[in-house]
């Protein structure tokens, strides 16, 4: 990483000391995880502060941690009808009333400073809440607005102080939130016409799940140096 | 006579300004607009989520279908979020095809922009004027990759395949004559790099003869200047980026501030706008077509002196030819589980920006160490931009939403995703 990146870690480490924790990055990128509860303070100090001028927030997005790490169409017997598929299909409601793993669904914050040409990611998880809450940081960067709007959307992520949290993308009255893993790939409901009706009639999704590709997640990572031979 | 009220207008999605599936919810004055609020998402596709459940090199071609206007520059800012987390860095030949390419998306895509915008506000030719250089670039796409459009062309690793030696020319048929032909074959005698310097030299003429017909239009300037006008400091707090950005007065370009590929090594200025109005954003953007212009000859020089390999010889990350195939085991092995299963990234993130036609565009990578990714986030400029537009059109008239749409370049693809 260089030298400029570790001048700007050794800052924001003695300025939010016991606040932010240094994410590990494989690729030289700066990145640190902080609690919700502390979000709007270390933002408007990234902004304002001189030294870190993070005047922008280039991107905001939610992540659903549910099936990190876990591999598709893992099977130890066979049975008369082959290998399962890795693929099941169940029937998502969309607001049950189970907490969920704290580790579960995070917001990752791009920013950018122009003054010192130096980028940051921050990451924030919901906690156990449902829904997932964490404060909005429209007030101090505008740009958050729509990027908060589609996580709210896609993930169902709350954002506490945010003025006007509604849908972005998907459909007008969709139900569910669809980039969550839990949400099947396929979705739940497909359109058609209906010609006795003379409308558009909603149904269940005909389409049968199918995992074409595998997730593999090898024990012997060609990636791993300790395990490279 | 009844006391006019504020009223709702509807606006698009059928409209032809819309640029293609927005709809704008307007409260009106009279002319006058008090609010925007634009409903997006009437062309989301998931693409996404799709990515997940998908090999690496299965989602290139669906990056072209973001911004379908400016192909390549998408592909290559997924490409190298992934050569950033394997921590490869393609041959030096294929940097230099890279940014060739793109530096020809760019000028397709302003093309486009300065057409459908021109049109938008009242200027038909400029519309024909465009297309007429778009297609020589299509070309170009064709000549390389097969396709016109959504090229794949960009692999993790390096490009697909080296510069053709040959441009492909046209034969006569019943709605070509040997006349026409000849007329229309007149720059492909040689490879695509004679082709393509053909166009550099021809234009800079082109874009003078843009520039005669707009930059001093009187309607032109009446349609724009001072519509839409951005300070740098709401332009910071809105999240611009690219042109939008620039023509507010901030110089700020990734090409040159945060260069990947061989941009360092590139001599080229970056136009800057002074007012932040519809006008200089269209100055800038005239601008940054010369630029490309002067990019592409050196990219062109560069790679006729010198040759080498376009990919990577890695047989984990890139597949073995087919004659090794016919021959080698091991290169058949390779083949099968690079098709099969792909491969996989280490568990880590990345994310990777580029200074996109449109502003930057940026792909955020998360992979828990599989052969897909487990979260793919693209970061479109046109999302950030379309965002503004109610700060953008307030107090404005109805037409000269028309003229910010225009000015905002909004491409629909990526911005719904």
């Amino acid at each position: 990483m260089n030298d400029r990146y570790e001048t700007l870690a050794a800052r924001i480490e003695a300025r939010f000391e016991g606040v932010l924790r240094r994410l590990p990055s494989l690729c030289d990128e700066l990145g640190f995880e902080l609690d919700r509860s502390q979000l709007l303070e270390v933002c408007r100090a990234l902004r304002d502060e001189s030294g870190f001028e993070f005047e922008m927030l280039m991107d905001l997005c939610g992540i659903d941690y549910l099936e990190y790490g876990n591999r598709e169409w893992e099977t130890n017997e066979a049975t008369e009808t082959g290998f399962s598929r890795g693929v099941s299909r169940e029937v998502i409601l969309p607001d049950s009333d189970e907490r969920f793993d704290p580790e579960r669904f995070a917001v990752v914050y791009h920013l950018l400073s122009l003054s010192n040409n130096l980028r940051l990611r921050l990451r924030v998880f919901t906690g156990s809440d449902n829904p997932p809450l964490v404060p909005s940081v429209v007030d101090i960067w505008n740009s958050a607005s729509w990027y908060e709007r589609e996580a709210f959307d896609l993930y169902g992520i709350l954002f506490d102080g945010h003025p006007d949290l509604r849908r972005i993308l998907t459909d007008y009255g969709f139900i569910g939130h669809p980039f969550r893993k839990d949400f099947p790939l396929i979705g739940n409901v497909e359109v058609r016409y209906d010609a006795e009706q003379g409308r558009v009639v909603y149904q269940p999704v005909t389409i049968e799940p199918r995992t074409l590709v595998p997730k593999v997640i090898r024990d012997d990572n060609l990636n791993d140096p300790d395990l490279n031979d | 006579m009844a006391e006019i009220q504020h009223f709702t207008m509807n606006f698009g999605p059928q409209h032809p300004a819309a640029h293609g599936v927005l709809r704008l919810v307007l409260e009106m004055e009279g002319e006058v607009i008090k609010k925007a609020d634009p409903h997006i998402g009437l062309l989301h596709r998931g693409t996404e989520k799709l990515a997940e459940s998908k090999p690496y090199n299965q989602t290139i071609g669906y990056m072209d279908r973001l911004d379908y206007v400016s192909m390549m520059c998408n592909e290559h800012g997924y490409v190298l979020a992934i050569e950033k987390l394997l921590g490869v860095v393609p041959p030096l030949r294929a940097q230099y095809i890279r940014v060739m390419f793109d530096e020809i998306t760019r000028i397709l895509n302003h093309l486009m922009w300065l057409g459908a915008h021109g049109l938008d506000i009242g200027a038909m030719t400029i519309f024909l004027y465009c297309f007429r250089e778009r297609e020589d670039l299509m070309d170009c796409y064709e000549a390389v990759s097969g396709t016109r459009m959504h090229a794949t062309y960009y692999r993790p690793g390096g490009v697909y395949r080296d510069l053709p030696d040959r441009m492909p020319r046209y034969q006569p048929s019943k709605w070509h004559s040997e006349k026409d032909v000849q007329r229309l074959n007149e720059a492909r005698g040689g490879t695509l790099l004679d082709f393509i310097e053909a166009f550099t030299d021809r234009f800079p003429g082109c874009v003078d003869q843009y520039e005669t017909l707009l930059t001093d239009n009187r309607i032109w300037k009446q349609r724009t200047v001072n519509i839409g006008v951005v300070s740098p400091e709401r332009a910071m707090q809105l999240g611009f980026s690219g042109p939008m950005l620039r023509g507010s007065g901030v110089a700020w370009d990734l090409r040159k501030k945060q260069p990947y590929e061989v941009y360092a090594d590139m001599d080229f200025d970056i136009p800057v706008g002074k007012t932040g109005d519809c006008y200089d954003r269209y100055l800038v953007r005239v601008e940054e077509l010369r630029q490309s212009n002067r990019i592409i000859r050196q990219c062109i020089r560069w790679l006729r002196d010198n040759s080498g390999p376009v990919m990577l010889d890695d047989y984990k990350l890139v597949p073995p030819n087919r004659v090794d195939m016919k021959e080698d085991m091991e290169a058949l092995i390779h083949h099968f589980k690079l098709f099969t299963e792909g491969y996989s990234l280490p568990a880590g993130e990345s994310y990777a920006a580029i200074e996109h036609p449109k502003g930057e565009f940026g792909v955020y990578l998360v992979s828990d160490g599989a052969n897909k990714p487990y979260r793919v986030k693209v970061r479109a400029a046109g999302f950030a931009h379309l965002s503004s537009m109610n700060e953008m059109v307030e107090g404005h008239m109805l037409a000269d939403v028309v003229a910010v749409i225009g000015t905002q370049d909004i491409v629909f693809g990526e911005i719904d995703r």
